[in-house]
Parts: structure tokens; sequence; C-alpha cells
């Protein structure tokens, strides 16, 4: 056997201890970014959910003006926090897109009429069919989509009062 | 004041190692029989003071002082006692100190019972285990002190997680545990004989029954576990390619791959330098897998500690002793004589084959679970499965199970195919195994416990295959959101919902379903009691499963949520054959008991004999 061929093994396990520090040393994130960011939306037209708005479809996103879709629920308490914060996006005149995930119309109109309403448009995911093919692992959860449809940015989580403005930035950006 | 001795008992078992190690060093360059002598009695010494540490460990934990805030952390006065002595290991500074108290044992076993290594790679033997034992003393004391107190102690304890509150808890972690640690020595033995240039037929049969010894308890750990996790997780699964699951397979699947190569060692002196490196493989597998659970580097069910700075410090632990023992093999390994070539054809040629393709199962083991850290580091995140896992490993495990059937047949240094194939009718028309054994058990002169230890032992792979096919091709699964009185069908069983009814437990209080079964038309009926449990210390839901085990499978039930017009979710499981698995489980560890018995039998006559021989 050649000689060198014996400091393989040990090679082999430094390369992996090595993998594993740099793993080590990164602060622990465990949050599950969807991998649709980059690519277009998927196509998919949700039926409206609550009387007087309309539901959401993948073609609207192509029309040119970048919006945000707001992943949301009524049975959702982190929902609830965010709720001002999304109004002062709306108040910024930033168009946010709703999908309300396994809901039912009389919970969200209640969470609307308690919470306030920022949404132009509800969709009705009932299985959480649209959220899934999103890349979306929970509610709330939020997708900036530029004028061409394609996907931005992803927030997971609710949005807090200190993001605002990089959301708003992100979403001015992506014009 | 226990707490303290403990503490006392882990610094002077961290000295003693310290000081085994540089007896060790100087002994083996001298050579002087003096200092060959002391390190002996060290390595006892040290085994009782580790033994002594986790013995105070467990007292204050079933004492419930809650001063300690380890135990503090961990455990409740109302826990049931079983749970408070099990306690002490289920949690990250009990289970390390564990790891540690077997390691010392392990390397005091060693120098109490060894007797026929050669004195100087005895000793060497001994100072590798003392370095390794020193590494984990040294964390234990920095990073992970078991003893520390809580000032002012809280009134009382945390308590433990629900899901380790089960008699699985009091069996599976030390008999692992045994088997991973239990490995260390056929690493220090590797090390001894790389050290000493002694790596033949004299040192593989000192080694072998060690590792026979460790991959016993590695077998019942993994096969208790599998079955621990089936029923209290309440998913029905036996095995998930968890990364720490994979942990407890990987030192497996290396330590059966050393059983059979050390066995080429012992009889034909083959295989010399595959053998120490699979013997270092083995328990480097051991301490990647503590890594793995310990720093919660990969997510998993079983990474209870999620730290960093803990993870760090094994990671250099791992460097270090890992690292050390692969850099002396590429030293060492070339200066060790070549041994003894063989017949493709042959019993050899059978078991390097077995060795192939068992190395190969690990490596893809191994590939699918770091892979998950290297994707990260290129900055994709992802996981690796069941899929992957079942269609590159799978495979490999079907030929080797053919290997197997045929191994035993084969003679030593050669074979002719037409008398293999004779010989391979008649296990090819009966039971392929338990043929094999009455061939092996006319044609060889071993003893005939080893052997009935080989035959039940590959028998047992062979069940617990069979049980694994038959599970997952014939499981029936029914979700059903049932009606009280609405019977539902699942297999062979019809199952009917007859209510929900509080009970109270030691510590917990469950809503109780009582389910009528029946099987066929006019089987018997009788009740399961599937729970949903409420843990007030730490407040946890848990569900319990009921399961009916029959001759030929299991029945299992658990029990949901219920919505709002009276009905309750159930989960119901008809897993035709699924107890075949750890049933083969426990006949391949006993298999390696029985060879274990008739191997000190062996030796005992032996000695006797010699006793005769030098009277007459």
């Amino acid at each position: 056997m050649r000689r060198w061929l014996l400091w393989l093994p040990l090679l082999a396990l430094l390369v992996v201890l090595g993998f594993a520090a740099r793993e080590l040393m990164k602060p622990a994130d465990r949050t599950v970014y969807s991998a649709m960011v980059g690519q277009p939306v998927p196509d998919f037209a949700l039926p409206p959910l609550v009387p007087g708005k309309p539901g959401v479809a993948a073609a609207e996103f192509r029309a040119g003006q970048p919006r945000l879709i707001n992943i949301f629920a009524s049975w959702c308490i982190p929902c609830i926090a965010e709720a001002p914060q999304l109004m002062r996006l709306k108040e910024m005149g930033v168009p946010i897109e709703g999908i309300a995930i396994r809901d039912t119309p009389s919970a969200v109109t209640a969470f609307l009429a308690r919470n306030g309403d920022p949404y132009r448009a509800i969709g009705d995911d009932k299985v959480s069919r649209v959220q899934l093919s999103l890349g979306s692992s929970g509610v709330p959860e939020t997708f900036i989509i530029d004028g061409q449809g394609k996907i931005v940015k992803q927030h997971v989580g609710d949005i807090r009062a200190d993001e605002v403005d990089a959301i708003y930035q992100a979403w001015r950006a992506a014009r | 004041m226990t707490a303290e001795a403990g503490l006392a008992a882990l610094w002077l078992a961290a000295a003693l190692a310290g000081l085994q190690l540089l007896l060790a060093g100087l002994a083996v360059k001298r050579g002087e029989a003096t200092l060959l002598g002391a390190v002996r009695p060290v390595a006892i010494v040290q085994g009782i003071m580790a033994l002594i540490a986790m013995g105070a460990l467990i007292a204050v934990f079933c004492a419930s002082d809650m001063s300690v805030a380890l135990v503090a952390e961990n455990s409740h006065s109302a826990k049931p006692m079983l749970y408070k002595f099990a306690g002490a290991w289920g949690n990250h500074e009990g289970s390390m100190l564990l790891w540690v108290t077997i390691l010392g044992l392990a390397g005091g076993a060693v120098a109490l019972f060894e007797r026929r290594l050669d004195e100087r790679t005895l000793i060497a033997t001994l100072g590798g285990q003392a370095a390794i034992a020193l590494g984990f003393y040294a964390f234990l004391l920095f990073a992970s002190n078991p003893f520390g107190r809580a000032d002012p102690a809280p009134p009382d304890g945390a308590g433990l997680n629900p899901l380790l509150q089960d008699p699985g808890l009091a069996f599976h972690p030390p008999t692992l545990y045994i088997g991973y640690v239990g490995l260390s020595v056929a690493f220090s033995f590797a090390i001894g004989a790389l050290v000493t240039r002694d790596v033949g037929p004299a040192f593989a049969r000192a080694m072998r029954p060690w590792v026979l010894g460790a991959w016993i308890f590695l077998t019942l750990g993994i096969t208790a576990g599998s079955y621990w996790a089936y029923y209290e997780l309440g998913w029905g699964g036996w095995w998930f390619w968890d990364p720490v699951e994979n942990a407890s397979l990987m030192p497996w699947l290396a330590a059966t791959a050393l059983l059979h190569s050390v066995t080429v060692l012992a009889t034909r002196d083959g295989l010399r330098a595959w053998t120490v490196m699979l013997a270092v493989v083995a328990f480097s597998m051991s301490m990647i897998g503590t890594f793995l659970v310990r720093s919660g580097i990969l997510t998993s069910v079983h990474a209870f500690a999620v730290d960093p700075e803990r993870g760090a410090f094994i990671l250099a632990l791992l460097a270090i002793y890992i690292g050390g023992a692969l850099a002396l093999f590429a030293l060492r390994v070339g200066t060790v004589r070549a041994g003894n070539t063989f017949e493709f054809l042959s019993r050899e040629g059978g078991l390097v084959i077995n060795n192939l393709l068992l190395s190969v199962i690990l490596g893809l083991v191994l590939i699918g679970t770091f892979y998950p850290i290297v994707a990260a580091a290129m900055g994709t995140q992802l996981s690796v499965g069941p899929p992957f896992f079942d269609g590159t490993a799978g495979p490999i495990a079907l030929v080797l199970v053919a290997v197997m059937a045929a191994g035993p047949l084969l003679r030593w240094r050669r074979d002719d195919m037409q008398a293999v194939l004779e010989r391979l009718m008649l296990p090819i028309a009966a039971t392929l195994f338990a043929g094999a054994g009455v061939f092996v058990l006319s044609s060889k002169p071993v003893g005939a416990l080893s052997l009935a230890g080989l035959v039940v032992a590959h028998l047992g792979i062979a069940v617990t295959l069979a049980g694994m096919a038959a599970s997952t091709t014939w499981t029936e699964e029914r979700l059903v959101a049932a009606r009280v009185g609405e019977p539902v069908q699942v297999g062979p069983f019809s199952v009917t919902f007859e209510g929900v009814n509080p009970v109270l437990g030691a510590n917990w209080s469950a809503l109780e379903a009582r389910l009528a079964v029946q099987r066929g038309e006019d089987g018997a009926t009788f009740y399961l009691r599937p729970q949903s449990r409420f843990f007030a210390n730490p407040v946890t839901n848990t569900s319990e499963s009921a399961i009916a085990t029959t001759l030929d499978g299991q029945l299992y039930t658990v029990l949901g949520q219920p919505d709002n017009a009276g009905r309750w979710q159930l989960r119901l499981w008809w897993k035709p054959w699924v107890t075949l698995i750890w049933l083969g489980g426990a006949m391949v560890a006993i298999g390696g008991a029985l060879s274990m018995l008739g191997h000190i039998l062996r030796e005992r006559r032996a000695t006797r004999r010699a006793m005769e021989a030098a009277w007459a």
C-alpha cells in the first residue's frame, strides 16, 4: 500500500470535524427558510373567504406592482401581535394580500374587526396547499413579491415594530 | 454532603487517570517490572472512584436533594422512585457521568481480568484507556459538573421530561452505553498494539471477548431503544434514521465488522491492519455519536442538550483522540508485518466480503448523517431521511444476508465451488440458517456453545429482517374520528370505541379510552386502553399507546383529540409480525452471549488442562 494512503482516514476526519466546527460556531438558527425565494410565485387561485373582498390569484402578482403576501390565521396568536405593523405598512402604501390558513369566514371577520384589516384581498387556503407551495411552514409569514411575480424575500414569524422599515425598504427595492 | 463526596470521587478518578497515563507511558518506555505492576491497581481504583461518583449522583436523585442544581432542574419529589433513580442519567450531566463511569469500569475490568495479552501491550492499552478517560473527566469537571449546588435551593424540582418517564429509561441508556463505551477497550487495545507493534493472533484472541461483550450490550441497547421509541412516541415507527439512531447504528456496524475480522486475525493471522483500523473506527463512531447527541448540532428527538460550548469541547476531544489514533495508525501500521493471505473462496474470503459490505453500509449511514452539516456549510438547509437510507443501505443489507447464509459453510483457507454448492443444497432446501448450523456443527471442530451462538445470532438477523419486511409491507393504518359504539375495522380486528374515562397515576392524570377489540367474527373480546396523559411537572401532554400483542403481530392504538361533536380521534395500526424485529434483536444478543459463554468455558478447560499438565 502507498504510504500516503494511510493518512487518508485522518484527512477525512479532519474535513468532517472542520465542517462540524464551522456549524457549531454559527449561531443556532432553527428557522426553515423557503426554497422558493428567488423563484416565481407558483400558480394558484384561491377563492374569497369574507364577503366584499376578492380572493387571491397568482396572476395578479405579475401585473407590475410589487406586493406583500401575508400568511395568517384567526387562530394564531402572533398574528394578533403582528396586526398593528401590517396596518402601518398599509398606511405607508404597501398593498398586502392575505392568505388565511385553515379558517372560517365568521372567525376571520371577527379577527379583522378586532385587530384591523390591512388586506386588499383574502384568499381561502383550507388545507394549506398554497402555503406549502410557497414554502411556508407556519403562520404568520410574509413574502415580498416583485412586479414580475418573483418572490424576493421571506419573513418568518410576526413582523415586529422595528422591522417595519426594513420590510418597507425591501418592498420599495422590489419595484 | 453526598454531592461533595461524589465531586471529590470524580476529581480523584481524574487524578488517577492522569497517574495511570503517566505510569503506563513510563512503563512502556522503560519496561521496568515495578512500573508495569503499578498500572493495574491504579486502573482498578480509578474505575471504583468513577463508580462512587455515579453512586453519589444516584443517591442525591433518589433522596430528591433539591439543593443540587441538576436534581432541581431534572427531578421532582412526586416522581415515582424508579424514575428518580433512572432520572440520574436522564439529563446531560448525569448521562455523561454514566458514560465516563462505564469508561472507568471498562478500564478497571481490563486491568482485573485480562491475563492473556502481552504485559507491555496491556499496559499501553491501559494507558490509552486512561488518556480517553482524562479528557472526558475534564469535560465533566469543567463543562458539565453534575454536582453543582443551587443556592438557594428551590422548594421542588422542575421534573423530568414525561417521555423519559418509562421503564425504558432504566434499561436503554445503561445497556447502550455499556456497548458504546465498552468499545473503548477495543480502541485502547488497538492503540496498545500499535505502540508496541504487537498485532497478531494472540492480540486478536485477547481482544475478541471484549469486543463481543460490548457488541452484545450494544445490540441489546439498540433493540430496547427501538422498542421504547415504538411504543412511547406514539407514531408506530421503530426506526426513523434519526441522526442519533444512526449514531448508535454506526458503532454497531463497525463492531460487527470488527467481530468478524478479529476472528480472521485470531484464526488465520490475516487482516492485521484492517482489524486495527476497525477497532479505532468502532469507538470513534461511539464518540462521534456522543458528540452528535450532546452538541445539538443536528436536530433530533434525542438532542436534549443544545449547547455549542459543550459541543466545541467534545469536538476538541474527538480531534485529539480519533485524530491521534489515526495518526498513530498511519505512522505505525507500515511496520506491522503483513499477515497471511488466503483464497477468495474460503471462510476468510466470506468474512472479508462481510466486512466490505458492512463498511459500505457504515459509510452510507455516515454520509447520510453528516451530509446536512456539509450542506449547511454550502448554504443549503436539508435533512436526509428514510428514502436515502432505505434505498442505499437496504439492498446492500440483502446481499449481506445472502453472504451470511453461505459464510458459515465455507472452510478456512480455501474451498472449492463444487463442495460449497453441495453443502449449500440442504440449507437452501431446508430452512436456510438452521440447516447451516447443522452443517457447521458436523464439520468444524469448534465448541458447540460458540457454534450455537453463531447460528442463533445469524438467525436473529434473518428474523429481524423478516419482521421489518413483513411489517413494512403489510401494515394497515386507520385514522378515524370515532363515535361511541361505532366499530372500526383494522386488519383482522374490529375495534369499538366505548367512551373515555379520567384516570389518575402517580404524577399524572389521563383521559383513557376504552376500546373493545374482537378478532374476526367469533374471537373473544378484549379491551385496550390508550391514554392521553397530562403531566404537571413539567406541564406536558403525552399519548400512551395501548398495544395488543398476538402471535402474528401487534394491534397498536393511540388516542387523539376530541372534536366538538363528541367524536374522538383514534389512530389504529395492525402491524403483522412486527414483534419479530425485536425478537430477532434479542436473538442476536443471546447468540452473542452463548458464544461468550462457550469462550469462557473453553478458557476454563484450557487453564485446567494446563494445570493438570503441570502437575503430571
